[in-house]
C-alpha cells in the first residue's frame, strides 16, 4: 500500500506524521518527496548507503553547426531557446527548459543540437535500525522539482508499504508526490488558513479520483472548525494530535513526536489500519 | 528606472509565519502595493478582506488530447513522450494522463494522421482589489494545475503597472514555500528578500536553502526569527550563522499563543493589545523596512 502525505497549507505537519508513520509501523518506506525542503532525514537520521545524480537531458547547441534557421525556437512552446538571426546566434535558457526532446527532434541539421544531461538533484537511500529511506534533493536554482520526484519513485521497492511524504501546496509536484498513490492523507490545523488551504487540497484529490482523509495537528478541545467541515463534506477524520508546547520543542530538536505523545506509536499504528480498512473496502 | 522596491516575504519551510508577518507589515507600511504571490495556497485574503474591482483568467500552456477516431494506434506518440503521459487504457486506446502532460506538443509533430491536438488551459483567476491598507494584486491556481511561476510573474508585472501610475514607491509581496519556480518567479526583480525562520531543525536546514537561492539570483536577505523562544540554542545557531556570513536578523519574534488565537478570529497580532510582545517586534521590523524604503 502506498501512502502519501499532503496539506496545502505548509507547517502543518506532514513531516510529523509521515514520519511517525513509518517508525510505527513495521516494514516500511519513508519517502521525501519535499525535495525543495526535504526534512524527514532530521527525524530518521538515516545512515546514507547510496547516493546519485539526476539527471535530465537539456540541449547543447552547436553554434559551428547550426544554420540559425529557428525551428526549433519555433518549436519550443517554453520559449526556452531564441534564434537572433542577424547576429547569428542561439540561445538556451536553461530554466524554462523541460527536456521534452523537441527542438532536436525538428532541428534540420545533424548533430546541430546534442542532447546532454544536466544533474536536477541527488537521490539518496539510506537505512536506520531496519527503517528504510529515501530522500530526492533538488539543486538550489532549478526551477521544478517534479521530474525529480518521477525519477525518485522508480526506486521505490514494492515490497513493503510506502509512505510519500509531500512539499506543500496544490500545484504540479505535490500532483506528481500523491499520483499513484491507493490513499493521500491530509494533515490541517484548526485555523482559518488550516481549513481554507484544506479545501483547496480536497478539490485537487477529489479532481484525481483519490481515496484519502484528515488528520487534524495542533487540535485544541473545543475548537471545532476542521471537524465540522469534515462532518459536512464526509470526509473522515482518521486522527487529532494535541496542541502541545512539548510536541513543538521535540519537533525543533529533531526528536519524533511517538517519542514524546503518550501512546503516540499506538496512535499511528491504529491510522494505518483505518487506512488500510478503507482502502481494502474502497472508501 | 522607477520600478517600485519589491520586499518579498520567504521561507524555504512552510508555515514558519510568512503571510501573518506579511498582513502585519501591509496594516503598518503605508504608500504600497500588496502582491500574494503563494498562488497555490493563498491565505493573505483572510486577513486583508480584499474587494475584487476587476478579475481575470490566467491561461496556462496546453494539453493534449487523442481523437480515438483517427488514432491509428501506431503508438508513436507513446515513445516520444518523455513525461509518460500518453498510454493505452482498457480498451487498447491510446489516451493522455492530463496531470502528467507537460503540453510540449511533440506528440503532435510524430502523428502520421493528425489525431492529437492541443487544448488550451485556464490554469487559474487573478485580482486586483482594494484593501482598507492599499491595492492589492492576488491569484488563485486551479488545485492541481501548473505554470505557478508565470501567475507569480503575472502579479508582479501588474503589481508594478499599478505602482507607477499611483505614484507609489513600494510592494510587498507574500511569498510561497519551497525553493521552485514560484520562489524564483518571487525573487526576480526584488529588492529585498526577507526570510521567515523558525528555530527548529526543520527551521534551519531550509533557511540554508532559501539564502542560497537568493545569493543565486542576486537578491539580497534579511532575516527574521518567527517563535524564536521555542528553542533558545537553536535561535542562537542561526544568530551564529547569520554573524558568520554577514546577514542581518532583522527580529526575533517571541511565541505566544495569542496569535494563533488572533488568526481564529482572521485578526493579525497587531490588532488587539494581547499580543503585546509580538506586536512590539514586528512594529521594530516595519520601522527598519520603512527606514530601508525611504534610503
Amino acid at each position: 500500500m502506498w501512502i502519501s502525505v499532503a496539506s496545502g497549507k505548509g507547517g502543518t505537519g506532514k513531516t510529523t506524521v509521515a514520519v511517525s508513520l513509518a517508525l510505527s509501523n513495521r516494514n516500511t518506506i519513508y519517502v521525501d518527496a519535499d525535495v525543495e525542503e526535504p526534512n524527514g532525514f532530521l527525524f530518521i537520521k538515516p545512515v546514507i548507503k547510496e547516493e546519485f545524480s539526476y539527471t535530465e537531458l537539456i540541449p547543447l547547441i552547436h553554434q559551428n553547426k547550426c544554420t540559425f534557421c529557428g525551428k526549433c525556437a519555433d518549436a519550443c512552446v517554453y520559449k526556452a531557446i531564441a534564434i537572433l538571426k542577424p547576429v547569428k546566434k542561439a540561445i538556451f535558457f536553461p530554466e524554462l527548459c523541460h527536456s521534452c526532446g523537441l527542438c532536436s527532434f525538428v532541428c534540420p541539421v545533424e548533430d546541430a543540437i546534442e542532447e546532454v544531461p544536466k544533474e536536477k538533484g541527488k537521490i539518496r537511500k539510506g537505512e536506520k535500525n531496519g527503517q528504510l529511506f529515501i530522500e530526492g534533493i533538488l539543486n538550489v536554482g532549478e526551477a521544478s522539482g517534479t521530474p525529480l520526484i518521477r525519477g525518485m519513485k522508480k526506486y521505490i521497492p514494492h515490497d513493503r508499504d510506502v509512505i510519500i511524504d509531500s512539499s506543500p501546496g496544490t500545484s504540479c509536484p505535490v500532483v506528481e508526490s500523491v499520483g499513484d498513490t491507493d490513499f493521500v492523507l491530509l494533515v490541517t490545523e484548526p485555523t482559518p488558513f488550516g481549513l481554507n488551504d484544506l479545501k483547496l487540497a480536497v478539490e485537487m484529490i477529489r479532481e484525481m479520483k483519490l481515496p484519502f482523509g484528515i488528520i487534524v495537528n495542533k487540535h485544541e478541545e473545543g475548537n471545532n472548525l476542521i471537524r465540522d467541515y469534515a462532518r459536512e463534506e464526509k470526509i473522515t477524520v482518521l486522527g487529532e494530535i494535541p496542541f502541545s508546547r512539548k510536541i513543538a520543542e521535540a519537533y525543533s530538536k529533531g526528536i519524533p513526536v511517538i517519542d514524546v505523545l503518550p501512546d503516540g506509536k499506538k496512535f499511528f499504528v491504529n491510522i494505518m489500519e483505518k487506512i488500510r480498512k478503507g482502502v481494502n473496502t474502497g472508501g | 528606472m522607477d520600478r517600485a522596491k519589491e520586499i518579498v516575504i520567504l521561507s524555504g519551510k512552510g508555515g514558519t509565519g510568512k503571510t501573518t508577518l506579511a498582513a502585519s507589515l501591509s496594516k503598518l507600511i503605508p504608500n504600497k502595493i500588496i502582491v500574494d504571490a503563494d498562488v497555490d495556497a493563498s491565505d493573505l485574503f483572510i486577513l486583508l478582506k480584499p474587494n475584487p474591482l476587476r478579475q481575470d483568467k490566467f491561461k496556462g500552456g496546453s494539453i493534449a488530447s487523442i481523437d480515438t477516431k483517427k488514432c491509428i494506434q501506431c503508438g508513436e506518440c507513446e515513445k516520444k513522450c518523455r513525461f509518460s503521459a500518453i498510454s493505452r487504457n482498457k480498451e487498447g486506446n491510446f489516451i493522455v494522463d492530463p496531470y502528467k502532460c507537460e503540453g510540449c506538443e511533440f506528440c503532435t509533430y510524430v502523428c502520421p494522421v493528425n489525431a492529437i491536438k492541443m487544448n488550451p488551459q485556464i490554469v487559474g483567476n487573478w485580482y486586483i482589489s482594494e484593501t482598507s491598507f492599499g491595492t492589492m494584486v492576488h491569484a488563485r491556481l486551479i488545485p492541481g494545475a501548473e505554470n505557478s511561476g508565470n501567475l507569480v510573474a503575472l502579479v508582479k508585472r501588474e503589481a508594478q503597472l499599478i505602482a507607477k501610475k499611483k505614484g507609489l514607491k513600494s510592494i510587498i509581496v507574500d511569498g510561497p514555500p519551497g525553493i521552485g519556480c514560484p520562489v524564483i518567479s518571487s525573487l526576480s526583480g526584488a529588492a529585498l528578500a526577507l526570510i521567515v525562520t523558525e528555530p527548529t531543525l526543520s527551521g534551519i536546514h531550509d533557511l540554508d536553502r532559501i539564502l542560497l537561492t537568493c545569493k543565486q539570483f542576486n537578491v539580497n536577505a534579511k532575516i527574521i526569527i518567527n517563535k524564536a523562544d521555542i528553542n533558545q540554542s537553536n535561535t542562537e545557531k542561526i544568530q551564529q550563522f547569520a554573524d558568520k556570513n554577514g546577514l542581518e536578523i532583522m527580529g526575533k519574534i517571541p511565541f505566544d499563543r495569542c496569535v494563533v488565537k488572533n488568526l481564529s478570529k482572521n485578526l493579525t497580532p497587531i490588532d488587539s493589545d494581547n499580543c503585546g510582545a509580538v506586536k512590539k517586534e514586528i512594529k521594530k521590523i516595519s520601522n527598519d523596512i520603512l527606514r530601508y524604503l525611504s534610503e
